[in-house]
Order: structure tokens, then sequence, then C-alpha cells
């Protein structure tokens, strides 16, 4: 019984046409994995390694680059918060923007909630800088935030009313 | 002076831009059907003889960088586009994929049927997914209408476009790191030459051009490339290396202005007009005490600097770097430089790829002197020993194969060379410019 699901494995293996090498499938089967684990357990990057044939330590080489993965000791919590801190962001309230929500969910940056509800992270520039400060919410901007404004729209499940 | 009329913007606040229906209305994809009615060599002399540019960085002339492809090469070649736009401060390719993605699409058709490409991989940062939803979309009508697919057109031009979702790393945008990230593995740039086009993506002949460059290139085909020269900059006579700064460009402002925003205008827009025309000035009343004139990368403008030309030449000629991204950020007199540099600095120790030992140990350390110095703890040789770190790393003095490393090193040489006065006196103060709340967070870092 393998441990990634029938699903799983098509979303990965319909990548493979769209290349003449299947190893560049890698961070689609990454980030397919992780979109429906909130991480990429040790032996999801086997069986990824199997599908792409890879040998397992290149999925985990090229899985340790990219900052965006998760292994199962760091599972992320059902959304995803990210904060820009970078320069444009950071000169409009960015970091303090930061601060504040971790200390209103009590945590620290990359940390999750208690509850799994929420993981927060700083972001390097999300490239909306004419909204600074802004976030990403799993895959969605928001810009020109305040504390106020992100604890609301995550009380509304990352929806913007 | 008239208006200047958006060429590239003109289309992205109309309802739906970014619907196919709307763009052939428009007259979409006529650059493309000219383009396919000129052989390959003749459509990418065309776009030489513009002096188009490439907008992502680098500055270098688009259609030269297509001649350099190996003739008559029989396997295949690939076009990558760089849509992995991470310099802080930019956002002019997000605009551009968001709200009009048939303008690139018909540009990517267009540079390769140039370079003699049948398939287009567009590496798009991950945390552009509006753009990835949006361009999903737009090739998909595309497919559907043969704009894309085999035999585009019934011309016997056949173009596959990939779309590849990066995972968050600035490195990505250097070209060689972009292709390694492509093929599955750490982004970690090449050793060049071989350069991409004679070996890039799976180790075959590779163009990578920008975003931005190829929504110029679209409209070099519709307009004309008498139009693109007849905006901007022309070489500067005394400078026989000087290839002009022509065309249109996205300038994006951001940072202490009251209105930060996207703005199309012709090349060679001094900063100061820039941030009062279109950014409606320093806010809050204030004055501007540093000005980022493309990517924090290029280094700082003094405030006696803002009359710059932002074209391709304007801002080496002041110490900068060079124009970069265009994108420009304004810092006010409000705010301390050594908070500024320290933001830029931990950007670069983030994101240093890690591959060359001057870059990753330049970057983090750097990051750290100027971490004690915003803490109270700087010392008056620590600028000296910033300015050793900088001039030591780069491709500049050689000693590091990609150019992330001068990127990191250029606001660290300008801040302390155009701001010393100030620095010298903030360490001096021992003064402190971190809060307690911000020291428990430094701890989670």
């Amino acid at each position: 019984m393998a441990f990634l699901s029938e699903d799983l494995r098509n979303q990965i293996q319909g990548y493979i046409p769209n290349y003449p090498d299947k190893r560049a499938v890698t961070l689609w089967a990454l980030h397919i994995v992780q979109d429906a684990l909130r991480c990429v357990p040790l032996q999801a990057i086997r069986e990824i390694a199997e599908i792409l044939e890879l040998h397992p330590s290149e999925v985990a080489d090229t899985m340790s680059f990219y900052g965006i993965f998760r292994d199962e000791q760091h599972k992320l919590g059902k959304d995803r918060v990210w904060v820009c801190r970078s320069i444009s962001c950071g000169l409009r309230g960015g970091e303090e923007l930061l601060e504040g929500l971790c200390a209103h969910w009590k945590v620290k940056p990359g940390d999750t909630t208690a509850d799994g509800a929420i993981t927060v992270e700083f972001a390097e520039c999300l490239g909306a800088c004419e909204q600074a400060p802004c976030i990403l919410v799993n895959d969605e901007m928001h810009g020109n935030m305040t504390q106020e404004s992100v604890v609301k729209l995550m009380e509304n499940g990352g929806q913007a009313s | 002076m008239a208006e200047f009329e958006p060429v590239l913007l003109r289309r992205i606040h109309q309802p739906d831009s970014t619907a196919l229906a709307g763009y052939l209305a428009d007259g979409g994809f006529e650059g493309l059907k000219k383009a396919l009615g000129m052989a390959p060599a003749d459509v990418a002399n065309y776009v030489k003889d513009s002096g188009l540019r490439g907008r992502g960085g680098a500055g270098f002339p688009c259609g030269l960088k297509w001649t350099f492809l190996p003739k008559d090469h029989p396997g295949p070649i690939y076009l990558c586009v760089n849509g992995d736009e991470s310099e802080p401060g930019t956002f002019n390719n997000r605009i551009l994929m968001e709200q009009d993605p048939l303008q690139l699409i018909e540009g990517i058709a267009i540079a390769c049927h140039a370079i003699r490409s049948k398939s287009a991989y567009l590496y798009l940062r991950y945390e552009y997914g509006r753009s990835y939803r949006t361009l999903k979309k737009a090739i998909e009508e595309c497919y559907a209408q043969n704009l894309l697919g085999k035999n585009i057109l019934g011309t016997g031009f056949d173009l596959d476009i990939y779309l590849h979702r990066g995972a968050g790393a600035y490195i990505c945008g250097e070209e060689t790191g972009l292709i390694e990230s492509l093929e599955g593995k750490r982004a970690w740039p090449r050793i060049k030459p071989p350069f991409p086009a004679i070996e890039g993506a799976f180790r075959k002949p590779t163009i990578v051009n920008n975003v931005e460059t190829l929504c110029c290139v679209t409209n070099i085909l519709r307009l004309g490339n008498d139009w693109f020269k007849s905006l901007g900059v022309p070489p500067d006579p005394n400078n026989p290396r000087d290839m002009g700064s022509y065309g249109p460009k996205l300038y994006c402002i951001s940072g202490h202005v009251n209105t930060p925003c996207c703005v199309e205008l012709p090349m060679g827009i001094t900063a100061r007009e820039l941030i009062e025309r279109h950014g409606g000035g320093v806010w809050k009343g204030r004055k501007a005490k540093a000005v980022v004139p493309g990517g924090i990368s290029m280094g700082f403008l003094t405030a006696d600097e803002l009359d710059t030309p932002l074209d391709y030449n304007g801002p080496g000629k002041v110490g900068c770097l060079g124009l970069g991204t265009a994108a420009v950020v304004v810092i006010d007199d409000a705010t301390r430089m050594v908070d500024v540099l320290y933001n830029c600095a931990r950007f670069f120790a983030h994101e240093t790829c890690g591959q060359c030992t001057p870059c990753r140990e330049g970057t983090t350390w750097m990051s750290r002197i100027l971490d004690r110095m915003r803490h109270g703890r700087g010392r008056r040789e620590d600028l000296d020993l910033l300015l050793e770190v900088a001039g030591s790393m780069g491709i500049i003095p050689g000693t590091t194969i990609c150019g992330l490393s001068d990127g990191a090193a250029w606001p660290i040489k300008n801040a302390v060379n155009k701001f010393r006065a100030e620095f010298e006196s903030y360490i001096q103060s021992g003064e402190s410019s971190v809060t307690s709340a911000q020291e428990l967070m430094q701890l989670a870092h």
C-alpha cells in the first residue's frame, strides 16, 4: 500500500509529459504533497523519488534548498500567513505587523498556533510593494494590512469578506 | 510635455483585461501575425534594431542575446521566461501577468518564432498565485483558439507554453539559477561559459527573457521598432559602448511616498520627477533622505542625487550599480540608514544560495555587523570592515559565480560611503533602534 494516494500520484504524473526530464517535476511534486498533507514526510520523498526515477537524496536535497517546504516535524497549520518584512513593507510597518500578529497569536515566526489553525512566517519581498504592508495567505495576496485587518481576515478563514 | 500614453499598461484598467476576446478586439496577436510572416532571423534582427535591452536588471540587448544561439541547431531550443520577480521593491511583472497575460503570451510566441523554439517554460515565483491562475486560464484560451499548440494560425508554427512554479528563492531570478531550479535541483547558478544560449535548460540551447522584455517585444512587432526607438534616451555620443536606453519602462514606486504605484514612462525620467509627479511626493510632508533607484541591489541615491535620470546609464554615474529593475524605494528623513541597511543586508543573508563562500559568509557577516550596530554596540572600525567585506565579494572582484553578491555588496558600499557621517554619529551615540519586542522576535529567527 503506497503512502501517497492515487490522486496525489496522478497529479504528480500529470506533469511528467511537460518536460524532457522527469526530475523537473520535483518542485511540482513537493508542492502537491505539501498542499495536501501540510508537510512532506520522509515516506513521501521516497515515493516522489520512485515516481520520478530519482534517488530519494536528490529529492531531499532539492526540498532542503527551498524554505517553503516543511518536514514532518514542522508541519504547517491549516492556513499559512506570510508577512513581508523586506524594504518597502519594512518602511511602512511590516515588521511591526509581524510582531503584533505573533503576539496576538502567541507564536514566534515560523510557528503554528496551538490549535493548529495558523502558521505565521516572515516573508522576503512578496512583490506587492505598492500595497505595503502586504501578506500572503496560502495562495492569495492581501495588501495595505493592519493587525486588525489580518486578524479579521483569518477569523473569516482567510477569505476577504 | 504632453502626458505619455501607456502602451505596456494600456489595457490593464479595462474590465476583464485578461480575457482573449477583449485582447483580440484590441488588436491582439497582430504582432505575432506580422512576425510569422517574417523569417525567424529577420524577427531577431528587427528586435535587435529596436534597441530593446533586457528589463530584468542586467540590461543586455534582447535581439543580440537571441543571435547567440547556435545556427542550424538540430535539437530542441528552449525559451525560459523569467517570472521570478523578487528584487525588493519590484512588482511590475506581477502587474503585467495579472492584468494583461495575453500581451506576455504573444511576446513569448514571437520570441519563440525568432529563436526557433517550440517549448517555452514560464518560471513563476510561487508567491504569485494570482498570476499563475490568470496565466493558466489565458494559456488554455489560446490553445482552444489555435493561438498555441500545433500549426498555429495555419502557419506551421508549433508552440507549447508550460507554467512552472518556483518555491520561494530569490536566486531563481538569476538565469542559470532559474534553469537549475526548472530542472528540479537546488537553484545554484552555473559557471559561465557555457552561456545558456549554448547549453541551458536540459543541456539544450536556451534563451532566458524577462516578462517585461517580452511584453516590449509584442509591442515592437505591433507598433514597429521606429516607435520603440522614438522613446527614451539615445546613446551618449561620448560613450561608444553605450547602446542607449530606448522604449517605455515600467517604474515601481514604493516606500515613503503618498501614492505607491507602478507607472509606465519613456525611459529616462529623473528620480525626483517620478517621486513628485507619480508617487505623490514624500509622505507626511517629509523629505527624502535616500532613494533606491532600481531594487535594493543597486544601492542608494542621496537627496542631492535625485535629478539622476533613471535610464541604463544614470544611476551608474552617481555610484549606484545600475538601473536594475527600475524599482524606486523612497526613504524619508525620519528613518535611520542603519535600519534600512540592516533590512537590505538581512535580505541577502537570507537569500544567498550558499554556493560561493564569499557570498554565503559575506552576506551573513555584513548582516550581523549591522545588527550589532543597530543594537547600539557598533564599533568605529565596523564601517571599514563592512567596506572590506563588501569589496571582496561578487563577480566584479571575481570571487563568486553570480551577481547576487555584487547586489548584496552595493547597498553596503553606497550607504557607508554616502552616509558615513550619519553612521559614525549613530555608532558614537551608542543608541539602539531595537525595541525589546524586536529582541524577542530576533530570538525566533
